[in-house]
Parts: structure tokens; C-alpha cells; sequence
């Protein structure tokens, strides 16, 4: 099909919206799934870090960004496309239309959508191209004698942020509003749902996406807590005593205590 | 009960409209919301002005040319009731009742408040209809159809196609009317025949009408008056996803 028929119809755009936003959703569960390994030793998930850049063929990484990258645009694309259409089909308001059924997610699709959208550019320059703060390239961690990077540091130091944070919390929570509409909506839109079934999908999907809520913002809520004097759920002394007095240009080693490495 | 009416007047489809109000007294609370109108034309036409323009026929709920958006809702605040089947005891002494016209870009205004519905006719003229001879009718039950499937297909057969799912979409989506079609008719073994073209031709004659597209809200589903539900618009879903890919092979091949 050419990528125009791909757009051509109202149907084939709504299948694109759900065929991309399940890729979208696997990748989103996979990748907190992943970040859990934070409460695990920092080796866990510094190994897991190592794993996925140098273990794992550069190619099988660069396809996986591939297919995400082309499947958020073609989700915002297939989006913008349905709005405007919308627009144009209900030139004129009501007086004063009651809504019954339309959930307030569901209206709010779109601004949910763009902000984050917003939140995952400013988390790929964050923690995956790190240009936000220099110190993340810096923090270096030993794995079986490889030099490797301090992922498990990167979060917490990163999360130490109290603006970073809140955003990140904001951001996890309308993509939780975001999921609890567009996961349910998906069965729908491919054709797999019924009247039994739309009422299950949408409590599965209100719960998955409070899950995803959940799993996220969990990272930035302990790493706050043990950075600003709470009980040291993760190593965020030890990172801040590394980190406190860096000189901006050697590596730092982070050293963690006897226990935190089983 | 006393009425403050304030409804859309438009001369024609190149005016702008905008709302007037009327002052209606002694209206009984066992006339239908028509029949109350039928009393403000009476005395507007012997005041010698221009009575209210409003489609209705049947005036029994199966007709579905009652189309008006009364109070934000599509044919009223009652459930499963089309504007000719809502009586005014559902109302209260002294309301205020805002009458508007269905609002989509493929329902254009003609005057007050009729639409013009020609849009619905190219969705039937695209694919709402079987292609078998039309001689006379053949014997009952010659063809067996299983309880599960004629219940499915009687269901989505109910829609009257008044324009209400159209009228309560935020989009101005007609998916629950295309889907009603597509359902009553692929599901049946005299329409089966045909179902790849007909959920093909159906899309893009909904499309090209200038109909919006589903959000998956619902609204249109609680306006319905026949109560067609949304497994209608995921059966024409998924019929229109077998059919392309099939059309696509078949092509390819």
C-alpha cells in the first residue's frame, strides 16, 4: 500500500492509531519492567544498561528505535489527520450539548497526547542523548572489569531534581489518563470488542494504565525521598557524596556499600 | 404547564439562523413534543407568522424523520425515545426548552430545523442493500439462520435512520448508522455474499460525505433511540480490515 492509502480512509487511519499504539504500549510496559531492576543492586540494572548497548547487536537496537520512532509518527500524523477531519465535520456547536458517555479521557486525547509527547523529547535529551546535565556521561561503573556506565547513579542523580521529577510524575499520569482511553479504544477500533466486553477492556485498561502510573513515577518518588533525607530506598547518599564536589571532567565512581552488591 | 420555547429559526440553507424565543401556555402534559410544536405553529400562523419548519411522518417512533436536538440531547433527555415518542410530562411548569437542528457538515441546515439527510441515502445507494432478485418473496425459513445470528442482525436492522448518532458525535461521525448497516446485512446469509464490497463501498461513501471519525466516545450509542450499540461499529471494523486485505491480495494476485 502506498503510505497516501495508508491515510486514505477514516477506518484504515483509526487502525494505524491502534496498531501503532499497541507497539507503543508493549514498549512502554517493556521499558518499566526494565527500570524496576532500580531496586534491585546498581549492578542489576548497570548490567542490564551494558546488556542492551553492547551486548546486543547495534542493529537489533537501531530496529527497535526504527519501528518506535516510525510508530509515534505515524501516530501523531494519523492523529492530526483525524482532528482536523473532525473539525471540519461539526462546523457548528450547540447551545448547550449534554455529553452523556464520552469519557473526559476521551476528549482529552489529543492534549494528553502533546504533552507527552513534549515529556518524551525531553526525556530522550535527558537520559538518552544526556545533554541535559554532563555529569551522567561522567559516572562510570566497573562490570566484571569492563568500564561501563552508572546507569542505576544516571537515575537517581537525574531524579534529584525536584522539577525533573514533578514533571516526570505529571508526564506518567496523563499517559496513564492517556492509556485508560486509548488501550480499551484500540479493541475497539480493530474490530475485537463487544457490549460484555467494552466494560471489561475499560476497567483493564484504566488499570493497566494506572499500573504503567505506578511502575514509573515510583523511580522519581524514592530517588526524592532518599536524596532529600528520607530512608535510603535507593543509594542516594553515596551518589551525592560522588557527585557533590565534581570537578566537571573525571570520571566519577560511585561507592556503593559491601551490601548493595548481591 | 407554561413553556419558554427557544428554538433555531433559519429561513434556508444560504441564511444564517439564529435562536428565537416563544412564550407557550396551557400545554398538556400528554402531548407528544410534537404535538406541542403543532400548538405554537397553530398560533404563530394566526398571528401570521412563519410557522416552525420540523420533519416528522410517522409520529410512532419507527419512521425516523423526527430529528431534533432538544435540550443538548438528540430526540430529548429520554432514553430510547424518538422527539414524536417524548411527552411532555417529562418536562416541569416553567422550563425553558432549547430546540436546535442535528449539526454535522453532511447534514446541512434547509430551514428551521430541518437537515437535509441525502448524505445517509449515498451511505443505503453504496452498500445497504442485497443484490438478489426481487420477484416474490421466497418461503419463510427456507433459508436457516441461527437464533444468535438473526438476533444480531435484527438488532442492527432496528436503525431508522433518523441521524441522532450523527447529531450527538462530537465528530459528526455516521459510524453507528454505516455499522448498522454493515452488521444487519454481512451478518445474514443473503447478504454475506457481498460483504467485502459492501463494508468497502460503505467507508468511502461515508467518508466522502464528509462524516467525522469514530473517538470511540460512545455518545452515539446513548442518543440512539432503537439503543444500536457500539459492537455494530467494531463488526464494520472489523469486516472493513478483512475486506482490504483481501481486496489488496485479490489485486495482487
Amino acid at each position: 500500500m502506498s503510505p497516501i492509502g495508508l491515510f486514505r480512509t477514516s477506518l484504515a487511519k483509526k487502525f494505524v492509531m491502534a496498531i501503532t499504539g499497541l507497539i507503543l504500549v508493549g514498549f512502554v510496559l517493556g521499558h518499566m519492567l526494565g527500570n524496576l531492576q532500580v531496586f534491585g543492586p546498581p549492578e542489576a540494572i548497570n548490567k542490564y544498561a551494558y546488556f542492551l548497548h553492547h551486548i546486543l547487536p547495534w542493529e537489533v537496537l537501531w530496529v527497535v528505535r526504527i519501528v518506535l520512532l516510525v510508530a509515534v509518527v505515524l501516530h501523531i500524523v494519523s492523529a492530526v489527520l483525524l482532528v482536523i477531519e473532525n473539525r471540519k465535520a461539526r462546523p457548528e456547536t450547540y447551545e448547550d450539548q449534554q455529553l452523556i458517555q464520552a469519557s473526559f479521557a476521551a476528549r482529552t486525547m489529543k492534549y494528553s497526547g502533546l504533552i507527552v509527547l513534549a515529556f518524551i523529547i525531553f526525556h530522550l535529551l535527558h537520559f538518552t542523548v544526556q545533554s541535559i546535565d554532563p555529569a551522567f556521561r561522567n559516572l562510570r561503573f566497573d562490570i566484571d572489569g569492563k568500564d561501563s556506565q552508572d546507569a542505576y547513579a544516571m537515575i537517581v542523580l537525574g531524579f534529584s531534581n525536584v522539577g525533573v521529577s514533578a514533571f516526570y510524575i505529571l508526564a506518567m499520569a496523563l499517559l496513564c489518563w492517556h492509556l485508560s482511553h486509548g488501550v480499551s479504544s484500540m479493541f475497539q477500533s480493530l474490530g475485537f470488542r463487544n457490549e460484555i466486553w467494552r466494560t471489561r477492556l475499560n476497567r483493564f485498561a484504566l488499570a493497566f494504565g494506572l499500573l504503567i502510573f505506578a511502575g514509573f513515577a515510583i523511580i522519581p518518588i524514592t530517588s526524592l525521598i532518599s536524596w532529600y533525607g528520607g530512608p535510603d530506598i535507593v543509594y542516594a547518599s553515596e551518589i551525592r557524596q560522588a557527585t557533590e564536589n565534581w570537578d566537571g571532567e573525571t570520571p566519577i565512581y560511585v561507592s556503593y556499600p559491601e551490601s548493595a552488591k548481591h | 404547564m407554561k413553556l419558554h420555547l427557544k428554538i433555531w429559526r433559519q429561513k434556508n440553507a444560504n441564511n444564517p439562523g439564529g435562536f428565537e424565543g416563544y412564550d407557550l401556555d396551557d400545554v398538556s402534559e400528554d402531548s407528544s413534543f410534537l404535538e406541542m410544536l403543532d400548538i405554537l405553529n397553530e398560533q404563530l400562523v394566526d398571528k401570521g407568522q412563519s410557522p416552525v419548519a420540523f420533519d416528522h411522518d410517522c409520529r410512532e417512533g419507527i419512521c425516523g424523520m423526527c430529528s431534533m436536538m432538544i435540550n443538548g440531547h438528540a430526540h430529548g433527555p429520554e432514553k430510547a425515545t424518538t422527539a414524536c415518542q417524548l411527552h411532555m410530562r417529562h418536562f416541569k411548569d416553567g422550563d425553558t426548552i432549547t430546540i436546535e437542528p442535528w449539526r454535522a457538515k453532511a447534514f446541512p441546515v434547509q430551514k428551521d430545523l430541518i437537515v437535509d439527510r441525502t448524505a445517509f441515502d449515498g451511505i443505503i445507494q453504496a452498500g445497504g442493500f442485497i443484490t438478489a432478485r426481487t420477484g416474490s418473496a421466497q418461503d419463510a425459513n427456507l433459508t436457516p439462520i441461527g437464533k444468535e445470528v438473526a438476533d444480531k442482525a435484527m438488532d442492527a436492522a432496528a436503525c431508522i435512520g433518523c441521524g441522532a448518532c450523527v447529531a450527538a458525535c462530537p465528530n459528526g461521525s455516521a459510524m453507528l448508522f454505516s455499522g448498522a448497516k454493515v452488521t444487519h446485512l454481512n451478518s445474514l446469509p443473503q447478504g454475506k455474499a457481498e460483504r467485502d464490497r459492501r463494508v468497502l463501498s460503505v467507508v468511502h461513501a461515508m467518508d466522502d460525505a464528509g462524516f467525522g471519525n469514530c473517538t470511540n466516545y460512545g455518545e452515539c450509542q446513548e442518543a440512539c433511540p432503537k439503543e444500536i450499540k457500539l459492537d455494530v461499529i467494531a463488526k464494520m471494523n472489523r469486516d472493513y480490515a478483512l475486506a482490504s486485505v483481501r481486496s489488496f491480495f485479490s489485486k495482487a494476485g
